[in-house]
This record gives structure tokens, C-alpha cells and sequence, in this order.
């Protein structure tokens, strides 16, 4: 689960780690209402989207007057920021974040992750702050310094001081980086981060430790006893389709092609959207109906995949281990019942209970196109949908 | 032979007497695995599907001699349950349960590793040796006793490929689901390093898909020593970066984990690729020369 930026610096604050005053607000008036607040004659604006990219496509601003503040908030409250992150349609801006300036001497990196390949949480930071760590990453491997949190100890302020040093901090900066460390680790451990990204860190004009960014992603397998966390959930930020399939726990992410797919396991819906594209389909979409699929969560599937209106026909393959075909089958008559359907759809059912399954359906007098085998239902997929794209 | 279970194998099962272990439990002790017990703690001392219940998995284990356990308990519980069994001198875990904390694998991978147990999952349909142990929640009558050694991150696309393999009349030596999380307990090169040395594995199919580097540290370590034919396929050459794929672990993240990188991975490394997961056995036949 991703926290907006507003969200990450609370969770900052409450850690001790210095960043700047700021609030997010609804309205222009609140904004304006603020500034003023912080008081000074410079603030930075920004918009509050799960999405980087926002400086490049001018959801980030320096106001040098409540007037700029205003018309920035009168500008993007209410509207979608689209950044290079982003589908075409964008991100909707509810809040903007209104903060005070900083004088940047230096810009950092700081980073934490979970490390899939060492299987720790690994620290990751860089002199080259403020750019695409990715590509400092990819071009010039040296420059990104890490340290590796042992799960029996702990993090170790040595790791942090060794990381101040080799990003050629100095005096004071030594302890304040350090302490930034030791925060974020346990912060990472406390809230089941999966991700957490400081970009810019930077050094003040005063010569001091400051986090510019804040970027937080929790561990949505964790979210069950990370109640406050859990209640930062933005669901404005979400596929409205995808939130809808979570709700019965389906894994459904929508894509841009036309042939809906509807399968039972993660692994075997990937396979069965790569075998659509190499029978020269487009897959509409990923959905996992999950291994003790019930009747209604099946009909619900079915109706998500049909309410993308690109879907010009479905495929449904389902290899039956602990889902039975049969329920799937009744689910389809189900949701085609309720919602009636139009277009093609093809089914392959192996496994548990696949005859009956298919019996079912044959018996419903439903428009069903029955496939023998993977690949016959693929290619009677894409046949469905109106040929080769 | 055949790797990790046989007919001699010993299990008992954590959270026995609930929904899915029940279900399971009952299927595994139909197949005929030698299920010799249950642990579900203020229960202990009574009786489920006809074999005895524990308080713990200390006492299944000195009651049943027991050496594997199967793990079927909700995710908040299973970091505990898995070092209960680590705990209790269990050489096997299994965990099926999907969902758990990633911080808590982080610790559970390390308590393992230190001490030498294995596990297999979470996040997985398990492991089974047909025709003689089956744990987990596979279905067994798809399997045939034979010499294929079959690992998988995905569930159904592991019965994908024991079907093909079935239908063949190859059959497999032991199928191992590692499962679809980002820290699994067992990697592919853990598995691949089993089949290697077993005389009964023949050739070995190995599925992937997206996120992480597995694959791509597995095309390594076949390269250097595997020296049995393996076909593998990876799923997700559709995948858009960036999203999640159903399974915690198959993420696109920051360029890296894409099938393509893997697909040439395992290429590089000899391992015969198959674009389809249709054409899994055909592969297995063009590799082995079987008919």
C-alpha cells in the first residue's frame, strides 16, 4: 500500500526525523490559510498523488506569495496530474501539501528496501541525489553505498555513520545522519514497510540534515496490525475496477487489450495472457479468481471483466486443484443472468471437477465456446474477439 | 526415489483441525501420505480424522516421530508455527497459507538457514512425490509416479505442467511448488541442487515468472551443475512494470525481474525455453528423446 507524501512525513515527525512544517489541505482557502500559518515569504506546493514524476509535470511549486499559493491550489484541487508515472487519464488531486522552503546546499539519496536477493532490509544511499536513482543505479553502480540490516541485531548506528562518511558529511551532520538512519530502520520495522525513500535528502544552506521527499509503502500482506497505517488507505488513487475486485478478493489489474481473462492462480493467469498475445490477442486484463473461489466471487469477476467496455470477448481457464470447474460454471450463469452478456466467451476447465463443469454450462444454453486445450483456447479467443490485432 | 517426501515420510499437520486442514489433511491421508498426527493447541489429546491431536508440535513430534510438518494456519500465525516446528526438531516445514508479513519471513529465513531446516512456501500448493506422499493442497489424481522433477513459483501452472508431463507418461519424480512470495523459504537452486543428485529425476522442468532475480540466479547454477536436460518457462512477458501480479513477489520493479531478462537467462545457460506453457512436454520430449 502506497502513503502519500503529507501521510510519510507525519510518520517522519512522529519518528523525530526533521522535516519541514507543512499541512495538506483541501481548499485554496486552506492553503493560503497555511502559509500564512508558517508564516515566511516562500513556500513549496505540491500536489498529493500516488505517483513520482510530480516536479516534471507541474504538480510541484515554489510560491513566493499567498497568491501563487492559492491560484496552485485553485489550479490542481479537484483536477488529474498525469506524470510519466501515471496512465493518460492521471492521478486525481484531492489535497495539495503546502510547506516551508528550504535552502538546498546539497542534494542525497536514502533508501530502504526489502532486499529479495541478501533477504534483508538493505539501506541504499548516494551522493546523487534529486535524479533517478534507477539510472544512477544502472550507470554508475559505485555511487550507490549500502548497509544491510541484520534481522537478529538490528540496525547499528556504525552503519549509519559509515554511510555519513562516505557521502562526505561533516561535524554535526555525522550524528544527524546517524540518528536519520536509526529513525528510518525502525521506522521500516515498526510500520511492515515494504519501501521507504528520502529524494531528495538534502543538506540545508545551514548545513544541516533535511528530508525533502518522503516516500512510504507498507506491506499489504502486514496491513492487519498496522491498524493507523492501514487507515491512511487512499482508495481515490486506485483503479475503481481494482478496488472493486479487492473487496472479494480478487486480484484484478486492468490492462489495454480486448480479450478479458478470468483465471484461477497468479502464475496461470500470467501464462494464459502471454499465450493470448503469442496467439496474437491483446489480454483486457490480469485476474486472479483465487483458490477457494465461491460462486458470487466468480459472477463478480466476470461482471469486472465486463465492464470494461474494450472487452470484446472473454476467455475463462481455470485448472481446478482445490476450485471446483462446477462452481466456477454456475458463477458464469450467474453473472450472465444478472448482467446478460454479448460477447464471446470461451472456456477451458481442467482438473477438478472439469466435466461437470462443463456440463453446466453446456446444459444452460448460455452462448459458451467450449476449448480442448490451451492453446484451442487461445486461439478460439482471439478468433472471439475479431482476429489477430 | 524421489526428493524432500516418500512413502516413509513422517508428517503432521499445524492447524489440524481447522477448515483447511481438515480438507487437506483428509485428502493427504486418502492419497496415502503417512499423516500421523495433528497439532491444534487446547485440542491435544483428542482425535481428528481417526489420528491424535497435540497441544504442540514437541509433543506430535516425540508421540509420532514425526519429520515434516504441514502448515495450514492464518498468516498472522504462521511465523510462529513455523519456528514452533523449527523448534521441535521438524527437518521439513511446508507452509500452504498465503499472506504473511514479509518482516516476519525476513526472520523466519534467517532462523532456518542458521539452523538447517527446510522450508518449503508459503504461499505454495506444496510438495508431492506421487504415488506416495502428497502434502499440501495439489490434486493428487493428476500426478503419475515417474522422472520428471518439477519446480514452480505458481500453483496451477505447476499442475499445468503435471499434466503435460502426465499425459506424456513421463510422470514426475517430485513436484515442488517454492511459491509466490518475494523471501520463500526454499529457492529454486535449493530444489534444482535436490534433483540434480537424484537418481530417479530425469530431466526437470522449472517455472518462473516475474520479479525477483530466482530465475535468473538458478540459469546460473544450472549452467555450472546441472548436468540433466531442463525445460523452464517464465511467466509474465505481458506484465506491465510496476504492477502487481497476484502473487506478492511478481512485480516488475525499477526495470529489473522482467521475463525477457529471465527467458535469456535460462537460454544462456542451456536450458531449453518454451514460450507457451502448452508446449512444456513437448519440450520435455525434443530434450530427452523420449517418445
Amino acid at each position: 500500500m502506497n502513503l502519500h507524501e503529507y501521510q510519510a512525513k507525519g510518520l517522519f515527525a512522529e519518528y523525530g526525523l526533521p522535516v519541514s512544517e507543512g499541512y495538506a489541505v483541501d481548499t485554496a482557502d486552506e492553503a493560503v490559510a497555511a502559509a500564512e500559518k508558517i508564516g515566511g515569504d516562500r513556500w513549496v506546493v505540491k500536489v498529493q498523488v500516488h505517483a513520482g514524476g510530480r516536479g516534471k509535470a507541474g504538480g510541484v511549486k515554489l510560491a513566493d506569495s499567498t497568491d501563487e499559493v492559492r491560484a496552485f491550489a485553485d489550479q490542481w484541487i479537484g483536477k488529474n496530474l498525469v506524470t510519466i508515472q501515471t496512465d493518460e487519464h492521471g492521478q486525481p488531486v484531492s489535497k495539495i501539501y503546502v510547506e516551508s522552503c528550504t535552502d538546498i546546499d546539497t542534494e542525497l539519496y536514502l533508501g530502504a528496501v526489502v532486499d529479495r536477493g541478501s533477504r534483508r532490509i538493505v539501506f541504499m544511499a548516494s551522493t546523487e541525489g534529486g535524479v533517478e536513482i534507477e539510472q544512477v543505479a544502472e550507470e554508475t553502480p559505485e555511487k550507490i553505498l549500502r548497509a544491510t540490516i541484520d534481522p537478529a541485531v538490528g540496525p547499528q548506528p556504525f552503519q549509519g555513520r559509515e554511510l555519513a562518511f562516505q557521502l562526505g558529511l561533516k561535524g554535526p551532520q555525522i550524528r544527524q545522519f546517524t540518528n536519520l538512519f536509526m529513525g528510518l530502520a525502525k521506522l521500516f520495522e515498526d510500520l511492515d514497510c515494504s519501501l521507504l525513500e528520502i529524494n531528495p535528502l538534502v543538506v540545508t544552506s545551514e548545513g544541516n540534515i533535511h528530508c525533502l521527499d518522503a516516500k512510504v509503502n507498507v506491506d499489504g500482506n502486514a496491513l492487519y496490525r498496522q491498524e493507523k497505517v492501514a487507515a491512511m488507505h487512499d482508495p481515490s488513487q486506485e483503479d475503481e475496477r481494482e478496488a472493486q475486485a479487492a473487496e472479494y478478493n480478487l486480484n484484478y489489474v486492468a490492462l489495454d487489450g480486448n480479450i478479458g481473462c478470468m483465471v484461477n492462480g497468479a502464475g496461470l493467469a500470467m501464462g494464459t495472457m502471454d499465450l493470448v498475445k503469442l496467439h496474437g490477442g491483446n489480454p483486457a486484463n490480469f485476474l486472479d479468481v483465487g483458490g477457494g473461489a465461491t460462486k458470487e466471487a466468480v459472477s463478480e469477476a466476470f461482471k469486472i471483466i465486463l465492464s470494461d467496455e474494450n472487452v470484446k470477448a472473454v476467455l475463462i481457464n481455470i485448472f481446478g486443484g482445490i476450485v471446483s470447474c462446477a462452481v466456477i460454471a454456475e458463477g458464469i450463469i450467474g453473472a450472465v443472468e444478472e448482467v446478460g452478456v454479448e460477447v464471446p466467451v470461451v472456456v477451458r476447465f481442467e482438473g477438478n471437477n472439469a466435466a461437470l463443469g462443463r456440463e453446466t454450462l453446456d446444459k444452460s444454453g448460455l452462448n459458451i465456446i467450449a476449448a480442448e486445450s490451451l492453446t484451442d483456447a487461445a486461439e478460439k479467443a482471439v478468433a472471439a474477439a475479431g482476429g489477430k490485432a | 526415489m524421489s526428493v524432500l517426501v516418500d512413502k516413509n515420510t513422517k508428517v503432521i499437520c499445524q492447524g489440524f483441525t481447522g477448515g483447511q486442514g481438515t480438507l487437506h489433511s483428509e485428502q493427504a491421508i486418502a492419497y496415502g501420505t503417512q499423516l500421523v498426527g495433528g497439532v491444534t493447541p487446547g485440542k491435544g489429546g483428542s482425535e481428528h480424522l481417526g489420528k491424535p491431536v497435540f497441544d504442540t508440535v514437541r509433543q506430535a513430534v516425540e508421540a509420532t516421530g514425526a519429520t515434516a510438518s504441514v502448515i495450514y494456519v492464518p498468516a498472522p500465525f504462521c511465523q510462529d508455527s513455523i519456528l514452533e516446528a523449527v523448534d521441535a526438531g521438524i527437518e521439513l516445514v511446508v507452509c500452504i497459507t498465503e499472506g504473511i508479513p514479509t518482516l516476519d519471513m525476513l526472520k523466519v529465513k534467517a532462523k532456518i538457514d542458521s539452523v538447517g531446516v527446510r522450508l518449503i512456501g508459503p504461499n505454495c500448493p506444496g510438495v508431492i512425490t506421487p504415488g506416495e506422499c502428497k502434502i499440501g493442497i495439489m490434486p493428487g489424481e493428476i500426478h503419475l509416479p515417474g522422472k520428471v522433477g518439477i519446480v514452480s513459483r505458481s500453483g496451477t501452472l505447476t499442475y499445468e505442467a503435471v499434466k503435460q508431463t502426465t499425459d506424456k507418461g513421463y510422470g514426475q519424480s517430485t513436484c515442488v511448488g517454492i511459491g509466490g512470495d518475494p523471501i520463500p523459504g526454499s529457492h529454486f537452486i535449493d530444489i534444482l541442487t535436490l534433483f540434480q543428485d537424484d537418481p530417479a529425476t530425469e530431466a526437470i522442468v522449472m517455472v518462473g515468472e516475474i520479479g525477483g532475480t530466482a530465475e535468473e540466479e538458478a540459469a546460473e547454477f544450472i549452467k555450472a551443475n546441472v548436468t540433466k536436460p531442463v525445460v523452464g518457462y517464465i511467466a509474465g512477458v505481458t506484465a506491465p512494470p510496476g504492477k502487481r501480479m497476484g502473487h506478492a513477489g511478481a512485480i516488475i520493479a525499477g526495470g529489473k525481474g522482467t521475463a525477457a531478462d529471465k527467458f535469456a537467462a535460462l537460454e544462456a545457460a542451456g536450458v531449453r525455453t518454451v514460450k507457451s506453457l502448452a508446449d512444456i512436454g513437448d519440450a520435455l520430449s525434443e530434450v530427452t528423446g523420449w517418445d
